[in-house]
């Protein structure tokens, strides 16, 4: 039966669509026509359609009318759906003329009461694709003007109008036309004569809708390729096509059995956090208003809540990718002396994702402080992993620590997260975390949430804080000073640093917002480079005025007057300790195996925060005959940069080589 | 060394062998040509490429962008017609359909029996965002759960606070139809573009008063109309998709080209960047019915999925990152798992002939929303295949449908001006 009325249907249709042809233009109406028409033909079926019969109309009789009641059972009981939806069904069907209603003919819906319809003659569908034109347009309207006398709907009269004279050379032959028609139809039979003036309304409703009504026929923006052109394959095409099929053919596949057991496990695993498909503790802020589930869900909260902490649990990516459950981590390396593993991995991280200007800057950055012999934070990696890299690193890329990002991912994945779920610090954060309760609002309640929703701390400010946080951090960071001690000579001071090590906070997470400062350690002067880019880092600099904005917007800062202290500290040291020469060729000597005729770089996110010790200090030993151009020291300040390229500008030329690279920044420094 | 069809350069061409394999093992006729005298190049020039590697691009690391490797025409080979091609590459295509069938041994919907069915959804709008005075075509969350950005076609972009109502900025582009939105992962910048063939990058401000307008910055770079564009896991590298059939990423502060992506045949439609922080890959999917997966790295396309009949208006990735799910115009939606490399679910239904124009997966990856052009959104149960339930609410086309980033809320974006947040 299908195929009988398929082939009706191609009668009636011109290039007709066959769901495997290449669609054609009428799919920019986005609808795949061939399933429309399918369904509105057996609509019309006599048997099994939707039930029809003539109408009294006002004085007319019209054949074959329908009411709206009867199509949305009809479509409800054919397509198995429910009323609603048999409701918008049917009418996207009106929305594009296939069916039209005879009263209300501007308000293309279905009622679902005894409102009546008809079905637009095939001539007048939508997949036609006549082209809609103007001069047709007219006529109608010059028709409808005539039949009218005159009286036509004030929309309609704006169009008459416009067309009149934009089309006034021929507007003889449309008035003609018009009356031509006009005179036909009078000839016809009444009810044929009002079903097919109903049928060109419903059509030029359709494709001329009034304003302010929404078109079906709106299809939005042309596609730049035109779906209805023919392509003309060329050998060229098909061989770039077999390429890559051989290539697919090679591609190493898994068992559907073990990957999509994979994905239902995921789905399984995340079912309970899932706010769609859970409870959402203590609840969904979407729902009460109530935005506690969010502010205990802060990316830096000191104690997280037992789902949060749960999910940690589920996989490594999980951990790494919630900064709380990252900070975490970091603390528990700490402990294990191995935090170098995940800086390095951040160094990449932001190495790949960073901006392309300091790439350059930082793959040294992370050669010197990770990867070169008797580098401060040297990471263990296997020889030939270590060799592609060094071999990338001649001419860095973004993606040149790949392999060794990867095998560093891979170990602390297989090993230390492991260990770190087995550790205290995870069973402390464990036991700390927090189950919220469930709100129960009652309904005077809600609505006093809902009046009362307050606007959240813009992305802006709490990304200052960020920053602030890890310059604190940085400044902190106590592994790479132990990191350092091993390659230094034995210093009596040893135990200053051990303060900074341990400061008497260290009890407190790392993650808190507002680390209170050490006198001993003053306020962040430059980020660590590894993990932040050039633009944070002029962020940084002007960090001054950032720094006393989120004071007045945050009275309750308990170190207000310690952040100014450190403030003042900081632009006591920039200006008392200019980037000298001793400041800035401060090298540690390497008294251990690793003394090879390479030199060691100060480890520079840290050198900063180091600074003041090591100056009053002074027991690291300084190799003053080191020029200074070539150390790279973070730039925290334009005065500084300016003297670092002038710096690198008056001394040219160091024997020695220390990275791959390093021949290639003397060329520009000279050039 | 054939005679120089281009510039004047200097050519080295690869060898066109026909050895037994066929043509298909082999890459068609190589040619790198040399332009400039950049250093490295001219230390590796001429440079041939290996025969019967993938061959796309010659180790760009080495050559960097002085090298340009090009296809040479070199015409039919004897006895080679176009129709022993198009029958060749379907015999490929048919060996490459078996290859996966023998690795096939379980459907998903087998899979999925055992799991337990979704209890019917109550999904209601909690928001309603009016503002904008024509239809929104795109939005984004902000990473802060409860802001985001929604473009239109009228040219302006809005970032709201969506729980307050509240709008924090106004942005208007100097074109209409602004097919494209992101906000940077910091919260501290919005990325627009549409018809002006360009992605913008647009900093934010705490002064609501100020005309962020005026700090706009273009980024990105088309021939043609931008119609997604994505910030990658930081606010310095932007990737865009584009009518004119192009992917490309970009860097925020100089607006250098880092990578491009060729492969599409027509307009790319949509992209989507895989969610894990190892994987380097995106998908985009475009008009010419394909989804491809792309090596951020090296800019190769490393699977493609031509099973739509009609475009492809968006690609989504799995939570896990193993999958992800299409739209398209042929009024389904299609879910295919990367490591099997096929397709392994079609959500349809016969009730819904129009087509699909965004699809997003909630948190835990088992709902699938898709908004379509009949004005509804199909929520469908993607272990199933069975559709869960059906939001109405829209009063012309749902164009962008996205999960805030906790899966809290759904957005959905319409050509009825507005945009919904709905929530269980």
């Amino acid at each position: 039966m299908q195929a009988a009325s398929l082939n009706l249907l191609s009668k009636h249709l011109v290039g007709m669509v066959t769901p495997t042809s290449r669609p054609l233009l009428l799919l920019h109406i986005f609808i795949f026509p061939f399933q429309a028409e399918m369904i509105l033909l057996e609509m019309q079926d006599p048997n099994t359609g939707v039930r029809s019969q003539p109408q009294r109309l006002v004085i007319t009789t019209i054949p074959h009318a329908i009411t709206g009641e009867d199509i949305v059972t009809w479509l409800a009981d054919r397509l198995q759906i429910d009323v609603q939806e048999a409701r918008s069904f049917g009418s996207m069907l009106v929305a594009l003329g296939y069916i039209y209603p005879l009263q209300d003919h501007k308000r293309l819906v279905i009622k679902p009461d005894t409102s009546l319809y008809r079905f637009q003659t095939p001539y007048f569908w939508p997949t036609q694709q006549w082209p809609v034109e103007d001069t047709d347009y007219a006529i109608y309207l010059a028709k409808r003007n005539i039949r009218k006398k005159g009286l036509l709907e004030l929309y309609e009269q704006e169009q008459y109008n416009r067309l009149h004279k934009w089309m006034n050379h021929k507007w003889d032959f449309i008035v003609m036309q018009a009356k031509e028609q006009y005179r036909a139809a009078k000839e016809r039979k009444k009810p044929d004569r009002v079903v097919f003036d109903c049928q060109e309304r419903a059509y030029w409703v359709v494709h001329r809708p009034p304003p302010g009504t929404v078109s079906a026929m709106d299809y939005g923006l042309d596609r730049r390729t035109d779906p209805n052109a023919d392509e003309t394959q060329t050998s060229d095409y098909y061989e770039r096509i077999m390429i890559f099929t051989q290539q697919a053919i090679m591609r190493p596949r898994v068992k559907s059995s073990v990957s999509i057991g994979a994905l239902v496990k995921h789905c399984a695993t995340y079912i309970g956090h899932d706010p769609f498909l859970s409870a959402c503790l203590p609840s969904n802020p979407w729902l009460t208003d109530d935005t506690t589930y969010w502010n205990l869900n802060m990316s830096n909260v000191e104690t997280p809540t037992k789902m949060r902490v749960e999910r940690w649990t589920f996989s490594f990516k999980e951990l790494l990718s919630d900064p709380r459950g990252r900070d975490d981590f970091r603390l528990f390396l700490k402990k294990e002396f191995s935090g170098e593993n995940l800086a390095f991995w951040e160094g990449c991280e932001d190495l790949k994702w960073g901006t392309a200007a300091t790439m350059k800057e930082k793959a040294e950055q992370i050669y010197k402080t990770f990867l070169a012999r008797g580098a401060p934070r040297w990471i263990n990696i296997d020889g030939k992993t270590m060799e592609v890299t060094m071999k990338g690193l001649k001419h860095p890329h973004r993606y040149v620590l790949d392999a060794a990002q990867t095998h560093i991912y891979m170990l602390m994945k297989k090993d230390s997260y492991g260990r770190y779920l087995k550790s205290p610090v995870f069973k402390d954060t464990v036991k700390k975390a927090i189950r919220p309760e469930e709100h129960k609002f009652n309904d005077a309640q809600l609505e006093q949430n809902a009046r009362n929703r307050r606007p959240s701390l813009s992305p802006i400010i709490l990304r200052q804080q960020e920053q602030e946080l890890r310059a604190k951090m940085a400044a902190n960071a106590p592994v790479d000073i132990t990191q350092l001690c091993r390659f230094t000579t034995p210093v009596p001071h040893f135990s200053v640093y051990s303060g900074i090590i341990d400061p008497p906070s260290s009890n407190t997470s790392p993650s808190l917002p507002f680390l209170p400062h050490t006198p001993i350690c003053p306020s962040p002067i430059s980020v660590a480079l590894d993990s932040t880019s050039a633009s944070e880092r002029r962020l940084e600099a002007s960090e001054g005025e950032g720094e006393q904005n989120t004071e007045a917007r945050v009275p309750d800062r308990g170190n207000v007057s310690k952040s100014r202290v450190a403030l003042s500290l900081r632009r006591l040291l920039k200006r008392g300790c200019s980037p000298s020469a001793m400041f800035a060729s401060l090298s540690p000597k390497c008294h251990t195996a690793a003394a090879t005729s390479s030199r060691i770089q100060p480890i520079t996110p840290d050198e900063p925060s180091q600074a003041p010790p090591r100056r009053t200090g002074n027991f690291f030993q300084i190799k003053v005959d080191i020029p200074p151009e070539c150390r790279i020291y973070p730039i925290e300040s334009e005065d500084e940069e300016e003297e670092n390229r002038l710096a690198s500008e008056e001394v040219v030329g160091t024997e020695e080589i220390i990275c791959p690279w390093e021949s290639l920044t003397q060329q520009n420094g000279t050039g | 060394m054939s005679q120089d069809p281009l510039e004047g350069c200097r050519i080295s061409a690869g060898k066109k062998s026909a050895v037994s394999l066929g043509k298909a093992l082999h890459p068609p006729n190589l040619l790198v040509v040399v332009e400039g005298t950049c250093g490295a190049c001219v230390a590796a020039s001429p440079v041939s490429a290996p025969e019967g590697s993938c061959s796309y691009n010659v180790a760009h690391h080495h050559l960097c962008v002085c090298v340009r490797v090009c296809m040479a025409w070199q015409g039919l080979q004897k006895g080679e017609t176009l129709a022993s091609l198009k029958q060749e590459s379907e015999n490929l295509r048919r060996k490459l359909e078996e290859e996966r069938g023998k690795l096939t041994d379980v459907e998903l919907h087998q899979v999925a029996e055992k799991v337990e069915t979704v209890a019917a959804l109550s999904i209601k709008t909690r928001r309603v965002l009016k503002g904008h005075g024509n239809k929104v075509l795109s939005m984004d969350w902000c990473k802060d759960k409860r802001r985001l950005v929604s473009s239109s076609q009228d040219g302006k972009v809005i970032v709201w606070d969506a729980f307050t109502l509240n709008k924090e900025h106004g942005i208007t582009l100097p074109c209409t139809w602004v097919m494209a939105c992101a906000y940077a992962p910091s919260g501290c910048a919005v990325a627009c573009g549409g018809l002006d063939n360009k992605c913008s990058v647009v900093p934010l401000s705490l002064d609501r008063n100020e005309n962020v307008t005026a700090k706009k910055k273009s980024v990105a770079m088309h021939t043609n109309y931008v119609s997604g564009c994505s910030f990658t896991n930081s606010d310095m590298q932007l990737l865009t998709s584009s009518g004119d059939g192009t992917c490309a990423l970009w860097d925020v502060e100089s607006g250098q080209l880092l990578q491009s992506f060729h492969g599409h045949t027509a307009d790319v439609l949509s992209l989507d960047l895989a969610p894990s922080e190892t994987g380097n890959t995106f998908v985009s999917g475009g008009c010419d019915m394909k989804a491809n997966v792309w090596d951020m790295r090296s800019g190769q396309n490393i699977q493609s999925f031509d099973n739509h009949q009609s475009d492809i208006n968006c690609v989504k990735y799995y939570p896990s990152g193993d999958a992800f799910a299409s739209a398209s115009d042929d009024a389904t939606c299609r879910f295919y798992d990367l490591r099997a490399d096929r397709e392994v679910a079609v959500y349809q239904k016969d009730s819904i002939i129009f087509g699909a124009s965004s699809v997003d997966f909630s948190l835990s990856g088992r709902l699938l929303f898709a908004g379509y052009n009949d004005y509804t959104i199909n929520v469908w149960d993607v272990l199933k295949g069975t559709r869960v339930s059906v939001l109405f609410g829209h009063e012309n086309r749902v164009s962008r449908v996205r999960v805030s980033p906790d899966g809290t809320a759904l957005c959905s974006a319409s050509w009825d001006n507005t945009l919904r947040v709905s929530r269980t």
